[in-house]
This record gives C-alpha cells, structure tokens and sequence, in this order.
C-alpha cells in the first residue's frame, strides 16, 4: 500500500482522485482534498524538516496556521520558487514539488546535527551574540554561513510570472473566521442587509466543525456547514472569501486579506482561455464593524524531547483522522490538562485494533478528571493515568515511547515511579490559546483571564470577538455568541438584525482544566533533554530560565534575547509556554511577566500580492514632456527627476563610426556643452515648476515667501528668488515673473514643485488667511524651451513678433508675442550664462515650435542638449541647485548670496529670524567655494570629504564635501563646487580629498564662477 | 492607515490622500525680530509628544488642498474630531470626552458619512 497511514475511509478526502507530488525528490501519492502535510502523514513521511539552530529531526505537529515545523519550499521551476510555505496550509495539487528548508545534505542524516547534540552546552541563548561578536568586524563573515547553516528558504532568483490584484473594498460587518461563530455571525449580520464579507483562511469554511465529533440538529456538523455556505451564498450582500487570510488588522478598521485563488492549482497560476489568472487578491477592506471569529490555537505541553517526530498537539491528531482519513501512527498517548483533548483519543480508539492502531494510555495531569469525554474514554476501557504527565519522549528519528510519572503541579516535581510506555505518537494538550493576533495588531494589550487559562483580546473600537478568540469551547454557546457578535455588529452598523434559527447541539459537560504548561522532569530544567518551547525557534525551557537568572525579567526583553516567537511563527503555539516558563523561574504570575504582542502578517504573505500591479512600469507613475517622443526618436538617453523622464544627453552616432557606434556620455556632454558657447543650444525645460500667483495681496505674499525683495517689480520684469524656511535654511530657488500688477508666474525647481506650491499654501491658510492671494500649478499647461547661446537672437528673431532689440528686450525682462505663429511668453533669462531665451508655449503646441526652431536652427547649429550639459554650464557660472548645493542646512548667506537678501523688508519674512541665530552667523559654517582641482583631469566625486592636512591622523577632521563636479570642455578641466568651513576668506588656500582607493587629490579654493565673472555673455 | 474626514470636503477618505503637518495650533510669533533666541527656537523647533490626546496640522494634498486640524489620540489611534482652519478644539487634555454640543455634532457628521450610527 502505498500510503500506510492513510484509511480507508472517512475524511472529507476524494480517494477517486489521486495526485502525485514529490518531497526531497522522492515521488509520493496523495488525494484530492489533502494538504502537503495530510499527504506525507499518509505516506509515513516522519521527518519534514531539521530544526533552526539545533538541526533536530523534527516532523508535523500541527494542521493549520500555527504549524511550526513543517515549513516547505514550493517549486519545480526557478521561478516558481516559494519559500516559507507551511504544508499543512499547503493544498495538494498534481505535480507538486516541495522540499525541506533546512539539512545538509538531507534531512534524514544531517551534518549540522552533531553541532546541535554537541552544542546543548555550547549553544545557550544568545550564543550568537556572546559567539560571535568579537571582533565586531568579523561579524558579517560569520554571519554569512550562519545564515547558510540556518536554511530558511530562497525566494525565486527568476521573475516572476503570476499577476497578483489589489482590491479596494468597503462592507458594513467583516467577520474574519468561517468556523462556528463566523458562520453564525455572518448569517445574524447579513440577515438583516448589512453588506457582510466573510473570509476563511482555510481550503473550505468550517473551521472546528468539519472534524468535531458533535452533530448539529443530529447531524454529521459539516451538513449544516454546507447549509449556512449556501444561505450566505444565495444573499446578495455577501461576500464570502474561502482560501483568504486576514493578516494585518490597521488602523480604523482597515483590513488586508490575502486571497489565494489558484495556489491550490499549481505553483504558477494556470490559463483560463488563454490568459494567466490572477494568482492572489489583497483585499484592502475598510470595515464598519470587525468581528473576530478567529478561534483558538491548542498549546502543546513543554516537556524532555517534545520536539521528536510524534509529537503531535491532539488536536491535530483528531483533525486529520476525521478531515483527511490519516492516523499519523499506530500506538498513541495523549498527554493533557483538559477534557477537550480526549477527543483524541477516542477518535484513536475508534479506528479499532483490526486497523493496528491502539490508544495506550491517556495522561491526565489532573488528580479527579470527571468530564463527560473522560467517561466516555473510561466507558472504552482505555487506560487513564490521572495526577500525571508525559515527562519525556523517546527515540530519535521517531517517538518509541512516552516517560510517565506522577507530578505534583503546585511544587512543580516529579513524584513517584517512572513508567516507560512503548508508544510511536504522543499527542499532547496544554489548553486552548484564543487567537488574539489581530486584535493585538491593533495595539490593544491582551487581558489575562484565569478561568480560562488564557489571554482574551482587548478590543478597540468597531471590533468584537466570538467564540473560540474570546474563550468560549463548547461548540453551543459558540453559535449562539457568534450570532450575538453578528447581531451586535449590524446594529452598530445602522442594521436591524433578523433572527437566526440556530442548529441544536447536544450540551457536553466538561470538567475543569488544570494550568500545566511546562511539565517538572526528574532533572532540573537545565540538565535534562531539551524542552521545546518555540520549535520553529529552537527555544528552550531551559533557555528561557537561563535568560531569566541573566537578568532578563520583561517577556520582551526574554523574547528578544532567546528570538521566542520570532519569525514568520510570530508564537502561535509557544508564546504563553514561554511566558509560563518565565512567569516560574521569576515567581510571577503570566500576567505579571507581560503581555504578549503579535505583529502582522499572521502568516506569510508573498511579495508579489504586496505589490499587486505597481511594479515594473507601473511601479510609479512617469510624466513625460509634450517633445518627449521627439526625444526618443532622437535616440537621448532619460535621467529620472522626481517622476519626470528628462532627456539627460543626447548621443550621437560618431562621424567616423562604421558601425553606429555612438557618442560616449561625456563625448556627447561635451559636445553639448561646446554648442551652447559657441553657437546655440535648445533645452527641454518643461518640467520646472510653475505656479501662477493672483490676487492683490500676491506681491506682499512673495515679499514675505522670498528672501529678496518684490515691491518694485514692474509687469514685464522678472526676478529670481531664494525661499527659506524659518529656520533660515534654504530649500528652492527660482524666477518669478510679474505678469501683470496682481498676476505673477513663480517657478521652482523641477523636484520640489510639488513641495512649494503645498508650502504657499501651509502660510497663505495657515498664519495669513486675510492675504488675498491665489496659487494654480500651471507646469503641465506650459512647455518650456530654452534655447541658449550667442546665436539665440537670431534664430529666435526668424519666428517671432517680439521686438528682440537688445534695449527694448534686456535680461530679465520678459514679453508676449507669437513665436512660430503662436501665442507665446518668452522670458529672457539664463541658466547657462549666455545669451538665452526661455520660450513657454501651451503644451499642446509645443511640438510644432519646438519642429519649427530646428527647421530655422540648422543653420546656426541649433543643438538639443540634456540636463548633464545644463548641470555642466549652470556649474561654471556657479549656479546653484537646491537639493545638490544645499542640503537644509544651508543659507543664503552661506551660498554667497547677500545681494539676494532684502535685509530691510518691512515684513520678517520667512528665515530672516533664524540668520541672526548665534549659529547662522558663525563665521566658520560651511560656505560655497569653487575647486580647481591641480590635476586638469581629474574630476573629484561630488559627495568627497575635503581636509587639510592629508598627513593629520586618521580621522582627520573633515571642513567641507564637494557637492557638484564635473569636466568643462570651455576650461578644458574638471571643477567642483563645495562646500567648506569658512571657505568664502580661504580663496587660493589648498584643500586636500582623500579618496577611498587611496589616493589624495589635490585642489585650490576658487571662486564659484568659473566663466564670465561679470556676466557679460548673458547681457548681450 | 486612517479614515479622515476633511471638514472641507465632507467625505471620510483614505489617509495616502493626506500629509501630516506636523503640531497644530504652533502660531509663528507676530513679530520675531522681538523674540530672544530661545523663543525663537521653542517656536521653530519643539513641539510636544503626548501620550493621548493630540492636535495635528494636516493637510489634504491629493484633494481640495485645504489645511486642517485633527483631533487624535496617540495611543489608539483613534480620530476624535477634524476642525476647519481657524476654529478651536472640542476635544482636549482637559476635556477628552469633548467639551461642547459642537464636538457631539461634529462625531455626529463624521458618523454619519462612515454611515455608522452612534
């Protein structure tokens, strides 16, 4: 046979339906309906994976999200890689390849593992700190293979192809769980017309009831599963999610859910006619009302090798008896503190002998067990040890047998004889954790409740809990709390709710659970054999009361040290152990040592479905100029700015190339640049801010915005300006045009257009609501082009009405005219310091002008030219760019620019406070200088710290940086201009540049103009 | 991410539509030249970082581009009242169940939009 453990019936499996799938490349069979881990239970599978920092053996201990141990790569092909997949969340599909995560080479004979058996006494918590630390700088090295010895999956190193959607969604009532209290919250809330989503994690809604051993309305539960489904399913409003997580809870009621819709089909989405589906959804839901029907996760007992395949929580084991027909072995014990748990065991016991399988004993750690489920096993004639507990497993690669003792609880000892039982599964139950995680994301700190033995979620407002996730078990007064929660949530909602007829479901009396977390071994925790607390983790009992008498007293401070609850686990199944452990060794109550705080995701969610459609091209929008196909055409290559494409330099091919090779970046710069001060180059500026000013209050306002002064300004004048702000820092530039008395054009630099026209706002609504002054962005509804040179008038002169006359049309100045017959501002202003004209046409016409001046411009050389050159001739004027010159802790008066400070403005306008500051007017603030360097051909790395003394000791104190250099073809040499402590009085001093490889270069403090100091070029 | 109502456009949107501006009600002194530089600093440079509640500049930038007030409190986050540009706050340290009938009509409005009834 080849799944021994698999039965012959029973389960909500289809036998029929067989799959074959692979795990560590050996072929194995499952059926449909199976999960990863349900199909290799079947097929005997023992070992899934080797533990994190130990290398143990471990295997599957639980069914569903909070599985710790059986974390899986997913993938037969590169891209299909998926790593830190869970099996038991994993459906079984045709052809599935999965593989362990951890061993070398194997997992069933592993290297690591003699460290790990060795390493009991050398790997205490912290180890790696303690370890590895010294010294520091070795750190990444060691880093480096203990990541590789740790294992922990791959992501893809190919693209992927699936496509994943995001989903914007509104409801009045999600409820996040499809067990019992969901589906009878759901059926309450919608009932009366609340718009009610419904989401389950899992491969069919259900929860509990699809393997309880209870019958609603006296019949099998999953009957009336499919009953309530159909109901939801028939009402118009509601959405029901199967196969979804609700893994992150936000603010205000903002829920992600991940929705999984073809990851049970195959590791890529398959086609539907002809096209990939959609592999995953996340739902971005904003709710009215949330409950919670999320459930509980069982607690396994600590106790001496609870981490060797067979462990089992019993929970499980009754899960994939009764849900996937699988017994995950022949002899059982269950170890427990609680009634609940017996189900187990007569779900064990039931199978019969005839099938080999056997219930050896049930382990009761409480004194008188009573409950209706213990009569029930005793009715059976299984054997049942009260007063007692598992102490220790045995076997290796596979449990072998269970120590049993006695245990006195209070004095937490072993008492009595040790009785070894032969046994190959032991499942265990240390009570019930209501799942409290997406409650706790909301930053409400857990309540301790001592009746239940377990934290309760505190709840913000707009969110409940039902049933299982607020402590209530017996599946009656689940129904009837959900439907209470559902009830609840609608009217909060504005919703009457109807009645809902509730299923009949027999009472069962249970008896008292007892507290049992970590259970006493003959030994004292530090000696004996490992206590697992976090198996994903390998975090010890004895870890954490090793952390414990280190000092460590917060459950913070321990999870941090010994990484408890780390990890894509986030503590499903050993945080409150790990609490219990420490509340012991501290002498405190669980509630006393702290809460327990869980962060999103709930399980892992794969990048792809984050990202959704913003990726690639679509990651972030692009804004292109009206010529920006020109510019393709032309073949520029584009420099990112802000989220503009600019052309950045335009290469052409070379005149002697045979091939087409093309220009290099500085050949074409240089080029460009030599064009531009000989003849007449063409600049695409249309991405610089503009922003159009009215209002009779608008002069005041620039006056109290800008550095300088704006009452003067005529229409037909322009201006440039400095902003800053209070603090007396610079942070943009640009020329403002007076376009009529009230009427003023601003521009900014292309990447803080945005940023301006929201700061003219902050002060005009703000601190001077009663200044009658409007702001509009106009950038996309002008083009600009600049074409800049000593030929600029004449070319300009051929298509335009405008009186170019050097008297009537001086710098700064701007008229309005027709260029190539269409309305046109041109403004005469430089960013080169030649001889320019910035022409601003509406978009739409702008390519038609743009056509039109190279038809008129070949004659004089009429040459594009992209923002590299613009950077290269604003530089040599020693012009500077907000953002590279200054960096926020920069003023005018640092950047040399008094004469663009109105000192004596009757308003004090923004910054002007701030530069009488002790600090702003130190004499030694770093100042903008020019660099020459002594060496013409080298161009010093803009972001290089400047000394001045290169022999001074490392670290030698540093005076400046260089914050833009580059080659100047006019100059024949690279220049830089920097920044440097009290640089303005250290003209012709040398400063010195350490680099990284070694070198010193050497430079001399210039002035920041390079070319043209009077300016007569422009002036022409 | 939050729920914001903008007391200009009447709608509750989501919170990428808006930028945080930082302390609200921080008014630049009327004449700085006055100020010493201690003054001058505690203006530009500290603001307070209760645990509670909290009054915040914010700013609808992918809106009406309108500036106003929010009431938050820091620990749950929770939004207890958004105010036009101008008014004052129903909510404070010293009255954090709200102060007038005006913060009851104002929870009312934003309610009413979220159609949540109270």
């Amino acid at each position: 046979m080849s799944q021994p453990n698999r039965l012959g019936q029973g389960g909500r499996i289809d036998r029929a339906h067989t799959l074959d799938f692979t795990f560590n490349g050996k072929r194995f069979q499952g059926h449909a309906g199976d999960t990863l881990a349900s199909a290799l239970l079947a097929n005997g599978v023992d070992i899934v994976n080797r533990s994190f920092k130990y290398s143990r053996p471990r295997g599957i201990v639980a069914a569903g999200a909070e599985e710790p141990n059986a974390v899986v790569q997913l993938g037969s092909t590169e891209a299909g890689q998926v790593p830190n997949v869970r099996a038991t969340q994993q459906a079984l599909f045709d052809g599935l390849e999965a593989r362990s995560t951890n061993g070398w080479p194997n997992v069933q004979r592993d290297m690591m593992s003699l460290v790990g058996k060795l390493g009991g006494k050398f790997m205490p918590p912290g180890f790696y700190y303690k370890t590895f630390m010294a010294p520091a700088s070795m750190w990444m090295t060691y880093e480096k293979f203990i990541r590789k010895g740790a294992g922990m999956g791959r992501s893809p190193a190919e693209n992927d192809p699936d496509i994943y959607d995001h989903l914007h969604q509104h409801c009045d009532v999600l409820v996040v769980g499809a067990g019992p209290a969901g589906l009878a919250a759901a059926l309450a809330a919608a009932s009366g017309g609340a718009r009610v989503i419904l989401v389950d994690e899992q491969e069919e809604m259900g929860g509990s009831l699809l393997d309880t051993r209870e019958t609603l309305d006296g019949k099998p539960a999953h009957q009336w599963v499919a009953e309530a489904q159909q109901e939801l399913a028939g009402m118009d409003n509601v959405v029901l999610l199967p196969r979804t997580t609700a893994n992150g809870y936000h603010d205000h009621n903002f829920v992600t859910l991940h929705e999984r819709r073809t990851e049970h089909l195959g590791e890529t989405a398959p086609l539907l006619d002809g096209r990939r589906q959609v592999r995953s959804r996340m739902h971005r839901v904003r709710a009215g009302r949330v409950v919670l029907a999320t459930g509980t996760h069982e607690r396994p007992l600590v106790f001496a090798n609870n981490d060797v395949p067979g462990n089992l929580v019993a929970g499980a084991v009754s899960t994939y008896i009764r849900r996937y027909g699988v017994v995950p072995g022949r002899r059982l014990v269950l170890s427990t503190s609680n009634d609940h748990a017996y189900r187990a065991a007569l779900d064990w016991h039931e199978l019969g002998k005839a099938s080999g399988r056997e219930v050896v004993a049930i382990v009761d750690a409480r004194a008188n067990p009573d409950g209706e489920l213990v009569e029930q096993a005793r009715a059976q004639g299984i054997r049942i040890i009260t007063g007692s507990a598992v102490i220790e497993a045995r076997g290796d690669t596979r449990v072998s047998g269970a120590r049993v003792s006695k245990v006195d609880l209070e004095g937490f000892r072993v008492v009595g004889e040790v009785e070894t039982l032969a046994c190959d599964t032991i499942a265990s139950s240390g009570g019930y954790s209501p799942v409290i995680h997406l409650a706790s994301h909301t930053g409400a700190r857990p309540t301790w409740r001592d009746d239940l033995l377990a934290f309760v979620p505190s709840l913000v407002k707009g969110v409940s809990a039902a049933g299982g996730a607020q402590g209530i078990t017996a599946t009656a007064e689940v129904l009837a709390d959900g439907v209470a929660a559902g009830r609840q949530a609608a009217s909060d909602a504005g919703f009457e709710a109807a009645s809902v007829c509730l299923p009949q479901v027999a009472a069962r009396r249970d008896g008292a659970a007892c507290a049992l977390y970590q259970v006493p071994h003959e030994k004292a925790a530090l000696r004996a054999p490992k206590q697992f607390v976090d198996l994903q983790n390998d975090v010890t009992a004895a870890g954490i009361e090793l952390a414990t008498r280190e000092g460590f007293e917060s459950i913070e401070h321990v999870k941090r040290y010994t990484a408890m609850g780390f990890g894509t686990d986030q503590g499903k199944l050993g945080n409150i152990n790990g609490m219990a452990v420490a509340a012991r060794c501290l002498g405190k109550s669980i509630p006393e040592v702290g809460t327990t705080v869980f962060r999103p995701n709930y399980t892992p969610v794969t990048f792809g479905a984050i990202v959704g459609r913003h990726c690639r091209e679509l990651f972030d929008p692009e804004r292109y100029t009206p010529m920006h196909q020109w510019h393709v055409e032309q073949g520029a290559e584009f420099e990112d700015v802000g989220q503009w494409k600019r052309p950045w330099y335009f290469p052409q091919v070379r005149p002697d190339a045979a091939n087409g090779e093309r220009e290099s970046m500085a050949e074409a710069v240089a080029r460009e640049c030599l064009a531009v001060r000989e003849a007449v180059g063409i600049l695409d500026a249309s991405t610089l801010g503009k922003i159009d000013i009215q209002g009779p209050d608008a002069r005041e306002f620039l006056g109290r915005v800008y550095t300088n002064k704006w009452a003067k300004l005529a229409p037909g004048r322009v201006r440039y300006g400095l902003m800053c702000r209070d603090d007396g820092m610079v942070f943009d530039d640009g020329t403002t045009s007076c376009l009529g008395e009230n009427h003023f054009l601003m521009t900014t630099t292309t990447g803080g257009a945005a940023g301006v026209l929201e700061w003219l706002e902050l002060w005009h609504q703000t601190e001077w609501p009663e200044l009658q002054v409007y702001f509009t962005s106009v950038t996309d509804h002008w083009a600009t082009m600049t074409i800049t040179g000593p030929e600029a008038r004449k070319l300009l002169a051929e298509l335009t009405d405008i009186d170019l006359d050097r008297e009537a049309f001086t710098f700064m100045d701007w008229r309005e005219g027709r260029v190539a017959d269409v309305p046109a501002r041109v403004f005469r202003i430089s960013f080169t310091g030649e001889l320019a004209y910035e022409i601003n046409v509406q978009a739409n016409y702008a390519q038609h002008v743009w056509d039109a001046l190279f038809v008129h411009g070949e004659k004089y050389g009429l040459t594009p030219y992209g923002t590299e050159t613009m950077h290269v001739l604003r530089a040599e004027k020693g012009f500077i760019i907000a953002g590279q010159e200054t960096d926020g802790s920069v003023t005018p008066e640092d950047l040399g620019m008094q004469w663009c400070v109105g000192y004596d403005k009757p308003f004090s306008w923004i910054g002007q406070r701030a530069l009488t500051r002790p600090d702003t007017s130190r004499t030694d603030r770093k100042q903008l200088v020019g660099l020459r360097p002594r060496d013409p051909k080298v161009v010093l790395e803009e972001g290089a710290q400047i000394v001045l003394d290169p022999n001074h000791a490392i670290p030698m104190p540093m005076v400046g940086h260089v914050t833009s250099s580059y080659y100047s073809p006019t100059l024949g040499s690279g220049f830089a201009l920097a920044v440097v402590k009290g640089g303005q009085h250290k003209m012709g001093e040398t400063v010195y540049l350490p680099m990284a490889d070694g070198q010193t270069h050497e430079a001399d403090i210039v002035s920041p103009v390079f070319i043209d100091p009077k300016g007569e070029r422009q002036n022409v | 991410m939050f729920h914001i109502h903008c007391p200009y456009c009447g709608e509750l949107r989501e919170e990428q539509e808006f930028h945080p501006k930082g302390q609200a009600h921080i008014a630049r002194p009327a004449d700085p030249a006055s100020c010493s530089d201690e003054e001058w600093g505690d203006y530009l440079f500290f603001r307070d970082n209760p645990r509670g509640i909290h009054h915040e500049l914010w700013v609808h930038a992918a809106g009406c581009r309108k500036f106003f007030n929010i009431t938050r409190h820091t620990v749950s986050y929770e939004i207890l009242e958004t105010y036009k540009m101008g008014e004052q706050p129903s909510f404070t340290a010293e009255h954090p169940r709200g102060n007038s009938t005006e913060a009851a009509s104002r929870q009312a409005q934003v309610a009413q939009q979220a159609g949540v009834h109270v």
